[in-house]
């Protein structure tokens, strides 16, 4: 029904759509490069809109926590809860607490809206450092970190740490039982570092625990100097990103020197664009229904009340998790000491991300495979790879589970000591069986490529014109690797080819072209 | 039948599930590439793309009343849960109809193009950046001297304006292995009543603060009255307990656990065990304080205590005075 009315339609939509473009290429000469932004092309596939989710709820952190800020106050001045007006905490009323306690409380109940606003600022915290590890592993698992990706790798993990400390400083700022406690923690590993600790947290305190210097500094570090880093590095990681193209996974079609997915404008953007509104619902349905952090529960800091069931936010649990399960080590010569905390608190986490950092280069090494790569490795097909990231989620795993040994051991009814002792054992155990059962894994999932009945037994068998029929592929042994010479293919078969490969499609159709015989020929 | 065959021609070559087996293998670009991207899902179907449209449509409608609602749950007082359902809604909505526009009704699916040339430059362009480098690097090479000095100079320069990092908090001094209990100071309770040690059952247990700084993070300590149980006193430590019919009576120990500097609050009477809740460190309390478990490696230190002449429990000196070691978690010069 094109009509002519419709195509003139489409020339004045044109011709104001160029009024635009023209006015902005007029000054900037921009129209070059603007076409080659909405042309772009982006591979599609599940896996690689876990860093959109991680940038979406970063997105949302940012708006929420610019709320939040308008009426938080970054004081550890003592005040007595006595609010003049609107709603009150009754359990609270006369309770000693800080400034920034009060006002946190105050968030919660005085301000509308304020509570929905907290929690989704939580909330989109742990989904942002969820996506980050999801992130991370799929770039490990399937080798996108290889050449020539290594700068993002490495940038990839520096925002991770600072967002995890980003995370950690937003924790403490409320100033409640559980973050204070935290803070107590972190004050002890930092006072272990060996020639400088006391130094360093006599600077970052301002003096002993707990002062009052602490919480506006921490305001000052968690709202400008770790989101500057965080929107710095980003958009190094985007620019990046940009620049190289984005990795895809091998398939029909896809080399190491083409791309193939949808175009920026308007597939990917608007569906970029809906991906960030469904984060946000995600985030804001939790923030409405799943409580999370409620401090007024937890009531005001006080250095000499804990309550049991002390645990970090979730993306720190392994560090507190190492914290718990380490041996009672402590070296004193000389009248000095490295204390316990240092070792599980910062050694380890150090070890684990200098090989992380290093890896790229590990790998290289491993496989003397030092070309760049823009398709992406199935996981299956690099065991020794797999089976290092397996052991190292499963290590990850059960030390985020030994920051829960209290809480485990009363569901389960045993002695925590119990709990730690297994913990301990496991730690060792488990990475090593991991790492087993995913090489092995690896290498069956591989035969299971080349196994007969995932192949077209007897290959192909064509009809030709004449009524003679012809077998193409080997019967018993006929990957594409190995095929014979004298396999076979008779004169038809270039035809027949071609007929097929146009009968296959796109891509993920041709799987069932495969074991077609060609009836219809 | 030819003898030979193009690898790329046997069926197993399209098979998906190869992909990847062998990065270096090129892979068959016998797909047609499909670069007529002006193609949309719906295209020549107006039913289907009707129904897409009211799909979208209906989305976007949730959104509307989700807002309105929105409003409605702002005025009457903002009610958590409402106002999540109501943002959700909002938002959920709106991304719906946003993927569904894009998948039915717009076109750019599945093109393929060129990456160019792996983000390498050409030979002459590298050539050129490093004669471009070179333009300034050589001369600097050329004079070595001023090199030295520069790196000399930045150093020092460094460190100078490293100091104004030395006003964010004051040396750590003596105060690191002193808390603020002293000969005669008494213990006071949370709300600064000082204690008498009858007002303290056996196995009763109590924090208690020294009364001249009570918000002291390192002195508070715990008073527990073992009663009769049998505790282990060293020579050094003969008189640090409040002795009640002639029995061990009162000790005072340290709350600050040594591992990581949490109270170690949790007391269970029947075995005489503290157990920190932060990483479950746990102490026997009969044995000097000695850590039985967990990642802790010092025992609590013990505060001597006395009862003044008004019968209220005071410390004879501060922890560290006393010849037990410093309170809390440990540190370089600790020793």
């Amino acid at each position: 029904m094109s009509t002519t009315e419709e195509r003139i339609a489409a020339q004045k939509r044109l011709r104001a759509t160029r009024a635009g473009t023209d006015t902005i290429d007029e000054r900037l000469g921009s129209s070059k490069f603007l076409t080659s932004v909405l042309d772009k092309i982006f591979p599609d596939h599940w896996s690689f809109m876990v860093g959109e989710i991680a940038m979406d709820s970063l997105i949302v952190l940012i708006i929420t926590g610019i709320y939040l800020a308008l009426f938080y106050v970054p004081s550890s001045k003592e005040v007595v809860y006595a609010p003049t007006s609107g709603h009150v905490y009754i359990p609270l009323v006369g309770q000693k607490m800080s400034e920034a306690y009060q006002s946190v409380i105050n968030i919660s109940f005085n301000v509308r809206f304020g509570l929905i606003m907290r929690q989704a600022h939580h909330w989109a915290a742990l989904i942002f450092l969820a996506a980050v590890f999801f992130h991370m592993a799929r770039i490990f698992f399937t080798g996108a970190f290889r050449k020539p990706r290594e700068i993002n790798w490495i940038i990839g993990l520096l925002l991770w740490q600072i967002v995890a400390l980003e995370g950690f400083t937003g924790y403490s700022l409320p100033d409640d039982l559980l973050s204070g406690t935290g803070l107590r923690v972190i004050y002890s590993i930092i006072e272990s570092i060996p020639f400088v600790g006391t130094w360093l947290v006599y600077a970052l305190w301002g003096g002993r625990f707990p002062g009052t210097s602490l919480i506006p500094r921490l305001f000052v570090v968690h709202e400008f100097l770790f989101p500057l880093l965080i929107i710095g590095l980003l958009t190094a990681h985007l620019m990046i990103l940009w620049h190289q193209k984005h990795t895809d996974f091998p398939g029909p079609g896809k080399t190491e020197t083409n791309i193939r997915g949808s175009r920026i404008w308007p597939q990917y953007a608007l569906k970029a664009g809906g991906l960030m509104m469904l984060v946000s619902s995600v985030i804001f349905l939790l923030a409405g229904f799943v409580q999370i952090n409620p401090v007024w529960i937890y009531g005001p800091y006080q250095p000499y009340t804990v309550s049991a069931g002390a645990q970090p936010d979730w993306y720190l649990g392994w560090q507190d998790g190492a914290v718990r399960l380490w041996p009672h080590w402590e070296f004193r010569s000389f009248g000095h000491e490295i204390a316990n905390p240092f070792f599980p608190g910062l050694l380890l986490p150090g070890i684990l991300l200098g090989i992380m950092f290093a890896w790229p280069w590990i790998d290289k090494k491993i496989y003397k495979d030092y070309r760049a790569h823009n398709l992406l490795d199935r996981p299956r097909d690099k065991p020794f790879r797999t089976g290092v990231g397996a052991a190292a989620v499963t290590l990850f795993s059960l030390l985020t589970m030994a920051s829960g040994t209290d809480i485990i051991a009363n569901n389960l009814h045993v002695s925590y000591e119990a709990i730690v002792v297994a913990l301990d054992y496991l730690v060792i155990i488990g990475p090593v069986v991991a790492f087993i059962i995913a090489y092995k894994a690896c290498q069956r999932l591989q035969e299971v490529d080349f196994h007969p009945i995932q192949r077209p037994v007897g290959g192909v068998i064509y009809r030709t014109p004449d009524g003679g029929y012809h077998t193409v592929g080997d019967v018993h042994h006929g990957p594409s690797h190995d095929v014979p010479a004298d396999a076979g293919a008779s004169h038809g078969s270039g035809e027949h080819g071609s007929g097929e490969h146009g009968s296959g499609g796109a891509g993920r159709d041709s799987e069932k072209s495969v074991p077609a015989p060609s009836a219809g020929d | 039948m030819t003898d030979t065959i193009d690898e790329k021609q046997t069926p197993f070559a399209r098979n998906p599930r190869h992909f990847g087996i062998d990065p270096g293998e090129p892979w068959p670009d016998d797909v047609p590439m499909d670069q007529d991207d002006t193609r949309w899902r719906y295209q020549g179907d107006p039913k289907g793309a009707k129904k897409a449209e009211r799909r979208i449509a209906a989305a976007w409608t949730v959104t509307l009343l989700a807002s309105i609602g929105l409003a409605a749950v702002y005025v009457d007082g903002a009610n958590n849960q409402l106002a999540g359902l109501c943002w959700g809604l909002a938002f959920g909505g709106l991304g719906v109809g946003l993927i569904l526009w894009a998948r039915d009704l717009m076109p750019g699916h599945d093109v393929i193009a060129s990456r160019g040339h792996h983000n390498v430059s050409s030979e002459a362009d590298r050539i050129a950046v490093a004669e471009s480098l070179g333009r300034g690097l050589d001369p600097m090479a050329r004079r070595p001297f001023l090199l030295k000095m520069l790196g000399a100079v930045g150093g020092v320069f460094g460190l100078a304006i490293a100091f104004p990092i030395a006003s964010l908090g004051p040396r750590p001094h003596r105060n690191l292995y002193q808390t603020a209990w002293g000969k005669g100071v008494r213990a006071v309770t949370q709300d600064g009543t000082p204690i008498r040690p009858s007002e303290l059952p056996v196995n009763g247990i109590l924090t208690v603060f020294p009364e001249t700084n009570p918000s002291d993070a390192l002195s508070p300590t715990l008073l527990i009255n073992l009663g009769d149980a049998d505790y282990d006193t060293p020579p050094e430590r003969v008189g640090w307990n409040i002795p009640i019919d002639g029995k061990t009576g009162i000790v005072a120990i340290s709350k600050i656990c040594t591992h990581a500097g949490c109270p170690a609050s949790l007391y269970n009477v029947v075995t005489h065990q503290l157990v920190c809740p932060c990483h479950y460190s746990t102490f026997d309390v009969l044995h000097l304080c000695q850590p039985i478990f967990g990642p802790a490696s010092r025992g609590l230190p013990q505060l001597p205590i006395a009862v003044d002449a008004q019968g209220f429990i005071v410390a004879q000196a501060d922890y560290s005075r006393a010849g037990g070691a410093p309170v809390g978690p440990g540190f370089w010069n600790r020793g």
